[in-house]
């Protein structure tokens, strides 16, 4: 996929979607921007299914002792990106579901999702993947998969797609990056291989994937 | 209406792991071959080492002839077909550009499976309802087309038997080869060497596994990198030894080559003497016949099966090729469910390397050890292996979480602790035909063209759930010999399902009333239709049946090369 024709399929939706007002989002990676900017806007989502959204990354894989999370990964802008892409399919799932999941945690805890403390909120996708939680379309825990897989996504994909800021997915699980020839001793067992801090496409080698 | 091409000497249907070897003996031998292939050229830059990508299905680029035309799957006769994914793709050298390029000969006995039982352990061990016959020839027959491939693509391993003589240092259960490798094995990984160790402490035979990829530089091509993202995706720097960057550049050289991509060919055409006159195919929306005198069908078994099925005739009512009613039978799928998995209490630092860079046990395979005492005919190749990409090692290890939920803080911890110290075994085991396992055309489901997708009725049975458990209790040693903690078997699947590894359905045989084509890969109904790939085996061994695929090709291209004349007029 050539990025100068993604990068203008994207700036014609947001043309369509919120209209001429929008900031655009800078060329440079998205990795190297400053991790959930305040006032950086969303491409797909409204505000509160971007708040909704970034409240439930942040518990699926939460910041804590060991190290940050899907939030800081960016895995939220990941998603929203890639539904005006990849999983542009999927824009209506989302719409659904993130107001399902809302109005559900409305109704058992009295307040929006994302205005919850921790534990309530884990009661909730805990009800939400079980298939416990009333208002979805086609069961509760199809839409919690599919928002765990895209934050799975987001968090351990190459960072070309938005997420896994600052390598945090890769460094979590100990992945030592891309890299285009591997030498015997990063394949010992005693060595632990530096991480490369590189993605497939910096190294300049291939054709990209769809954002 | 379509174009009448100018007529050529042979069209090869598929340009992958067969067709794409079977064009350079011909090639070379100055015969004028058309390649008609269903998918695009692919290069190195579209082989990106992105996970995502990957998984998306967004690889390869290019026409996929194959996503459209998914069989639809039952156990058996009585259970519902449901469609499944076809698990191959379409490019210039096919799957062997994507494959885990694992390259094994068969063994010795795999050939003569059914005359070795009888002869060592009586008729009564044959399993009931199999179908099996031995081969038209032994292992010794198509050892030197094993060499052939082994130099012509670039395969790398240490040899355990030169000329009889056992070599520890590689498979001692292997049949007699005439020479060494042409390339030194892939290197060990740290991982390799402690499973190495554990099979010893066992009294096993250990050894690094054969693989299409160059260890080194070979033929203009460099040395693996071991980079990873290896199997499901092309080589970055063509390391691996796909025929895509082998046999088919240089049949291309000889001038006598040539290559007609992102074409499917739709029927076989036969004149009234039951021979074959030419192919149809399709390229962008328009219709085809190109005119041969000889055609050699080498798609994957689905499709070859398939073209038969649809290409019918006068002469052939049936499909083509298919008067004893024989295409489509003695169909199997190999025997590699029932997987064993293993958590070790330390990284095994997997995250590099590729899934041909590997360490085998063949002490259990095939007629290796005295099944005097046992209930079951075969056995299994063990095989443990390199690679291990970021998302599929955190969702390998919902295995593992005992039911507790896979988010959260406590998961999150796990995954921290565990995404490199997990490792899944490869088992492939011998899988016999029979009698009630079968393909077909499915008679409501279609490909976007509106024809007919395959229909699969295939299930394992009695021997096959007794070798997968037999072999599941070695593995499971083995891991725990190398240190392992714990051990995971996984449930023996019932139905056979669609696989890379399926085999029969144009079986190769003496016997026409049971087999498709002769000893030489050609029908014994059109004798100038050949055909190529897994469809043609009667067994399947317990490894990787492509160098197997490879040879045969090779075999058959110079047989109708040195008798062009009795087979092509």
């Amino acid at each position: 996929m050539d990025t100068g024709l993604t990068r203008r399929d994207l700036l014609k939706q947001l043309g369509t979607m919120i209209g001429a007002a929008v900031v655009l989002p800078a060329a440079v990676p998205f990795r190297a921007q400053a991790q959930t900017a305040a006032g950086e806007a969303f491409i797909s989502l409204t505000a509160v299914e971007s708040e909704t959204l970034r409240a439930i990354v942040a518990r699926l894989i939460p910041a804590d002792e060991n190290g940050p999370g899907a939030l800081e990964a960016r895995a939220d802008r990941f998603i929203d990106r890639a539904l005006a892409g990849a999983l542009k399919a999927q824009r209506p799932t989302y719409a659904a579901g993130l107001a399902a999941l809302n109005s559900y945690a409305q109704s058992s805890k009295g307040s929006a999702f994302s205005k919850l403390a921790a534990a309530d909120q884990d009661a909730i996708l805990t009800d939400v993947q079980q298939n416990r939680a009333t208002g979805f379309t086609g069961g509760s825990g199809q839409f919690f998969n599919i928002v765990r897989t895209h934050t799975i996504q987001g968090t351990f994909s190459d960072p070309y797609y938005g997420g896994n800021a600052n390598f945090i997915g890769w460094n979590l699980i100990g992945y030592p990056g891309a890299r285009v020839v591997v030498t015997a001793d990063l394949q010992r067992m005693d060595s632990k291989p530096a991480p490369s801090r590189k993605g497939a496409y910096d190294y300049g080698m291939f054709s990209k994937g769809e954002l | 209406m379509a174009t009448t091409l100018k007529k050529t000497n042979v069209v090869i249907i598929g340009l992958g792991a067969a067709g794409g070897v079977a064009c350079l003996p011909l090639a070379q031998a100055g015969i004028d071959v058309i390649g008609i292939e269903a998918g695009s050229r692919l290069s190195t830059k579209d082989m990106a080492p992105d996970e995502l990508k990957l998984n998306r299905g967004l690889w390869p680029p290019g026409a996929q002839k194959v996503r459209g035309e998914g069989p639809t799957s039952r156990p058996n006769a009585s259970a519902q077909a449901v469609r499944v994914n076809h698990p191959m793709m379409n490019a210039v050298g096919g799957t062997s550009v994507h494959y885990m390029a694992q390259s094994w000969r068969l063994n010795p006995w795999d050939f003569k499976v059914r005359s070795e039982t009888i002869r060592r352990y009586g008729a009564s061990r044959i399993p009931k309802g199999s179908t099996i016959e031995d081969w038209p020839f032994g292992y010794e027959e198509l050892e030197p087309y094993y060499d052939k491939v082994e130099y012509a693509i670039g395969v790398s391993g240490k040899a355990g038997n030169i000329g009889g003589k056992a070599d520890e240092r590689g498979n001692i259960f292997e049949g007699p080869r005439k020479r060494e490798y042409p390339m030194p094995a892939l290197r060990n990984s740290g991982y390799m060497d402690r499973m190495i160790a554990g099979a010893h402490s066992l009294g096993w035979h250990p050894f690094v596994a054969p693989a299409a990829i160059t260890s080194k530089a070979y033929d203009g091509r460099p040395g693996c990198a071991y980079h990873g993202y290896c199997i499901g995706a092309g080589c970055h720097i063509n390391a691996k030894s796909s025929t895509a960057v082998t046999t088919i550049p240089k049949a291309e050289k000889t001038g006598h080559f040539s290559i007609v991509s992102e074409a499917r060919v739709t029927t076989i055409e036969v004149d009234n003497n039951d021979r074959v006159t030419g192919v149809n195919y399709l390229k962008s929306g328009q219709e085809y016949f190109q005119p041969a005198d000889v055609v050699i069908v080498a798609g994957y078994i689905y499709e070859n099966v398939r073209l038969l099925l649809l290409s019918k005739s006068k002469a052939y009512p049936n499909g083509l090729s298919n008067n004893h009613g024989q295409v489509g039978k003695h169909y199997f799928s190999h025997n590699q469910g029932a997987g064993v998995s293993a958590l070790f209490p330390f990284s095994l630092n997997n995250w590099y390397g590729t899934p041909g860079q590997g360490i085998a046990v063949d002490n259990w395979a095939d007629d290796n050890f005295d099944h005097a005492g046992l209930d079951f005919i075969g056995g299994g190749n063990l095989y443990v292996y390199t690679e291990r990409r970021p998302m599929a090692s955190v969702n390998g290890l919902g295995a593992w979480l005992g039911g507790k939920p896979a988010w959260g803080s406590s998961w999150k911890a796990f995954v921290k602790e565990n995404a490199d110290r997990t490792n899944g075994a490869y088992l492939q085991k011998t899988t016999l035909p029979y009698e009630s396992n079968y393909l077909d055309l499915d008679p409501t489901e279609k490909d976007p063209l509106g024809v007919p997708v395959i229909r699969i009725t295939a299930e394992f049975k009695d021997n096959e759930k007794k070798i997968a458990a037999f072999i599941q209790d070695k593995m499971e040693q083995w891991y725990k010999a190398a240190g392992a903690m714990a051990v995971q078997k996984a449930p023996m699947p019932g139905g056979m399902g669609a696989s890379t590894h399926a085999y029969g359905g144009t079986r190769m045989g003496d016997n026409p009333e049971t087999n498709v084509v002769n000893r030489w890969g050609f029908s014994h109904e059109a004798p100038n239709l050949g055909l190529l790939g897994g469809s043609v085996f009667g067994t399947s061994g317990s490894r990787n049946p492509t160098q197997t695929i490879q040879a045969l090709a090779w075999r058959t291209a110079e047989y109708l090369a040195k008798n062009w004349k009795s087979i092509a007029t």
